[in-house]
């Protein structure tokens, strides 16, 4: 089926979690001697993860070209995607 | 964030010991491990050492301890006459005999001259022991022949015997009479006894003793190998005019000085000298070794960046950032859901039963390397299963986990696509500039309608290549501003302005950019504009010529001067890094020659070589940062080398930030050969065993599958995954370090009693 996908949605989404475990969650990491360290995996995990997925999605935001299928796919597709 | 950041504090230490009670000091600190000791005495060699002999003692104990059982003396014991020669065909003559042991080799050589001398006259009989002895005088053990000859005439007797001479045979001497030879056998069977009765008691003695040595020898084991590592530290240390007191010179972390002192002290008790043995910290110009303490998870990302280059005393480590962007990196290259859920279970595995000894002591080297790796192993698997959900792939078939956002239906009715016109069209494009086709981006990862398209590559390699050169320049800049710390670290403020900056402007302006550019076509070209779209190559490419290019329209109204800004700007850094450092130096330099009191930057410590104060802990100069080694003679700065250093430095960053960003290019390219090889996979292995729905069909999807499984675990995830590693582990050797890492330094090397050894 085809169903508009909002932009905005996955944005917000997406960046409010990241935001979470990269600049939140590092203050209640408890103290020890391994605080250091974990602060800094959640904050390059964080940025990693979000930035990949923010380069896919954006990629995709304003396609200049349409994807180019076989007579069989489009057989099927139309009649049982939607 | 302490020890994984940059190396611990570490000082240079005296010990002072009591001659008495040096040995019960130097056994403490080895249990616990703390300080590594330095060659006091570099130019003796080892035998003329103070303590060579005490050396040489264990060294003979622990041969003793190598050696296997020890060689049972064997008895000798008596041949047994096989042969009773009773008949003799002359029985007019007195037969007589000579019975005796030959050596197998002489035996025909024996025989023959036997037979060639007293022909006729004589009856040789050759019979091979039952078992082996040992021959008394080389200690072989031989396959001895038995001989007995019988013979009639006395000249033929002693013809044979001086034969029997020659060929070294033991003669015995053989009894006439039947009875006496009887008594002989008899005599002979009862020493036998006796001698095997006394030889088992022995055994079994000595078998007592071997066994009760054996508990202890493991023990004994230790104890001789901790004593010959004592003896051959107190080797290392040199003994003070007054022939009292041992002075060590150690390399000691700070933090444990106290713990030093307190083993010197127990050391002290327990060998009952009523002087205590101190530590006192001296001043030193000499760059410590490193030590960065790690624990059984961080232990894995510190040993691959120590591959390269143990990092230089109290320089940044790349080691933190590692632990994730290594596994990130690696999972770029490596992105299947699939494919990351069963490394991710492996190293699970590893994980959950890391304490079992049968994982822990294999004698395998290559498990042994998985099993070192396993922390690796699982952020790899779980980073491989995320980037596997963004690229949406599962053992190469993508997952519809939201609807598509391509709408075929739109287009069918669109272009009016009936049955017929499909028949003989074999392939239709979409056209997102149709109102209804395309419906907003898929909101997490890559649409799965791209998995069904024939032209998906057109669109996953743009997409692939600019995300590595985005991913590249972030990487990279990372880099080069993790070089902050060490400036800060090692008070060269004047590199802020003088490396960093330019650093920063020339990879910015040119390479970030670049990056707004990638991201600002994404954002503002849509399917409206296709045809016109700019090629954002070109631009950059046009952007370093200073030309234009018509048919390439802009991408933004005033881009022309802007880059030519940038690209000024950048240029202009150019000499700001070749020639800053060096001349800020030069005048910094002349400035107190000349006499000139010229304040030196306020607030600006340096420790230059004139103000090294006696007394502080150890401190980096420049030089040692840069060269990245022990700096011998720290009055005398060459000029020459500063400039051709900074030469070198300008040219391999400018140079760098081109190639190396090309060089993230390789992310792109294996992922391709991933998915290629995963599809090649499931299209010419996988799909065959579906073809036929019946239970036939069933038979043969299971060989099928076998074939599927073990190519996906020796191609895609041996050998893809060997290949991801290495390329993953160059890009952050070689691109990334280069931006801020020496990697000069040596391991922090304790003199431990190292548990795992006694194992």
């Amino acid at each position: 089926a085809m169903t508009a996908h909002s932009f905005a949605l996955p944005i917000v989404l997406f960046s409010a979690f990241w935001g979470l475990v990269g600049i939140a969650a590092p203050w209640f990491v408890p103290k020890g001697p391994n605080r250091g360290v974990i602060i800094t995996m959640l904050i390059t995990t964080a940025v990693c993860c979000y930035l990949f997925w923010l380069i896919a999605i954006l990629a995709q935001a304003n396609p200049l070209f349409g994807p180019q299928l076989k007579n069989e796919t489009i057989w099927y597709v139309r009649f049982l995607w939607e | 964030m302490g020890s994984l950041f940059r190396s611990e504090e570490i000082c240079l230490a005296q010990l002072f010991l009591q001659s008495a009670s040096a040995y019960s000091c130097v056994s403490e600190l080895g249990e616990r491990g703390l300080l590594e000791f330095r060659d006091l005495n570099p130019h003796v060699s080892p035998f003329q050492r103070r303590f060579v002999g005490e050396v040489r003692r264990c060294e003979e104990m622990e041969k003793t301890f190598t050696l296997g059982s020890p060689a049972r003396p064997r008895a000798l014991s008596e041949h047994e006459p096989i042969l009773d020669p009773s008949v003799h065909q002359h029985l007019e003559r007195k037969i007589n005999f000579v019975a005796g042991v030959i050596h197998p080799w002489r035996v025909s050589a024996f025989e023959r001259l036997l037979w060639r001398a007293c022909r006729g006259y004589l009856v040789a009989t050759f019979v091979e022991m039952p078992e082996p002895m040992e021959d008394p005088a080389t200690g072989e053990s031989i396959t001895w022949v038995i001989f007995l000859i019988s013979y009639w005439g006395e000249q033929i007797g002693q013809k044979i015997r001086k034969i029997s001479d020659c060929f070294h045979c033991h003669v015995y001497p053989y009894p006439e009479s039947e009875a006496s030879r009887a008594d002989t056998m008899s005599g002979l069977q009862s020493q036998i006894q006796d001698l095997s009765v006394v030889l088992e008691e022995t055994e079994q003695y000595l078998a007592q003793v071997l066994d009760k040595v054996v508990l202890a020898l493991p023990t004994w084991w230790v104890q001789v190998q901790k004593m010959k590592a004592i003896y051959l530290v107190l080797n290392q240390c040199s003994f003070d005019v007054t022939e009292k007191c041992l002075i060590a010179e150690v390399w000691c972390p700070v933090r444990d000085l106290t713990q030093v002192q307190d083993a010197l002290r127990q050391g002290s008790y327990k060998s009952g000298s009523s002087v205590e043995c101190f530590v006192q910290r001296i001043p030193t110009t000499e760059s410590p070794p490193t030590l960065i303490r790690t624990n059984k998870f961080t232990a894995g990302f510190q040993s691959i960046v120590d591959a390269y280059g143990v990092a230089s005393y109290q320089e940044v480590n790349p080691a933190p950032y590692a632990i994730i962007t290594f596994p990130f990196i690696f999972a770029i290259m490596f992105g299947d859901v699939g494919h990351g859920l069963i490394m991710f279970l492996f190293a699970l595995w590893m994980v959950l039963y890391e304490n079992s000894p049968s994982l822990r002591q294999a004698s395998n080297e290559i498990w042994l390397t998985f099993f070192e790796g396993r922390y690796l192993i699982l952020l790899m698997g779980a980073f491989s299963i995320y980037t596997g959900f963004i690229y949406n792939e599962c053992f190469s078939k993508a997952t519809v986990i939201f609807p598509s956002a391509w709408s075929v239906a739109t287009m069918a009715n669109h272009s009016s696509w009936s049955s017929a016109y499909l028949a003989t069209h074999p392939l239709l494009t979409l056209d997102p500039n149709v109102t209804g086709v395309f419906q907003g981006p898929y909101p997490f990862g890559i649409d799965p309608i791209w998995s069904l398209a024939t032209n998906h590559l057109n669109f996953l390699n743009s997409f692939k290549m600019k995300m590595s050169v985005v991913l590249g320049i972030v990487h990279m800049g990372f880099g080069v501003l993790l070089g902050v710390f060490n400036h800060l670290h090692f008070k060269q403020r004047h590199r802020l302005v003088l490396e960093l900056l330019p650093e920063m402007i020339f990879l910015l302006a040119l390479f970030g950019y670049l990056v707004f550019l990638i991201f600002y076509k994404w954002i503002k070209f849509s399917a409206a504009d296709s045809l016109v779209a700019p090629s954002i190559l070109i631009h950059f490419i046009d952007m370093f010529l200073f030309t234009s290019n018509a048919e390439n329209l802009p991408l933004y109204p005033g881009q022309v001067p802007v880059q030519t800004v940038l690209v000024v700007l950048a240029l202009a850094s150019v000499p700001v890094l070749l020639l800053g450092t060096p001349l800020y130096l030069w005048c910094r330099r002349r400035a107190p020659r000349m006499g000139h009191p010229t304040a030196v930057g306020t607030g600006e410590q340096e420790p230059l070589l004139e103000g090294q104060e006696a007394g502080n802990s150890v401190n980096v100069t420049k030089e040692d940062v840069e060269s990245g080694g022990h700096s011998p003679d720290a009055e005398h700065l060459d000029f020459t080398e500063i400039f051709m250093h900074q030469a070198i430095h300008t040219i391999e960053y400018c140079l760098g930030c081109v190639s190396n960003t090309a060089s993230y290019l390789r992310l792109w390219a294996l992922s391709l050969a991933h998915a290629q090889l995963s599809e090649v996979l499931w299209t010419m292995v996988m799909r065959n065993g579906f073809v036929r729905l019946s239970y036939a069909g069933g038979a043969v999807l299971v060989p099928v599958f076998a074939a599927f499984a073990v190519l996906t675990m020796a191609i895609l995830l041996v050998m893809e995954g060997l290949s991801a590693f290495l390329h993953a582990l160059r890009l952050h050797w070689v691109e990334f370090q280069n931006k801020f890492y020496v990697g000069a330094g040596y391991k922090l090397c304790p003199f431990a009693f190292a548990p795992d050894t006694w194992e």
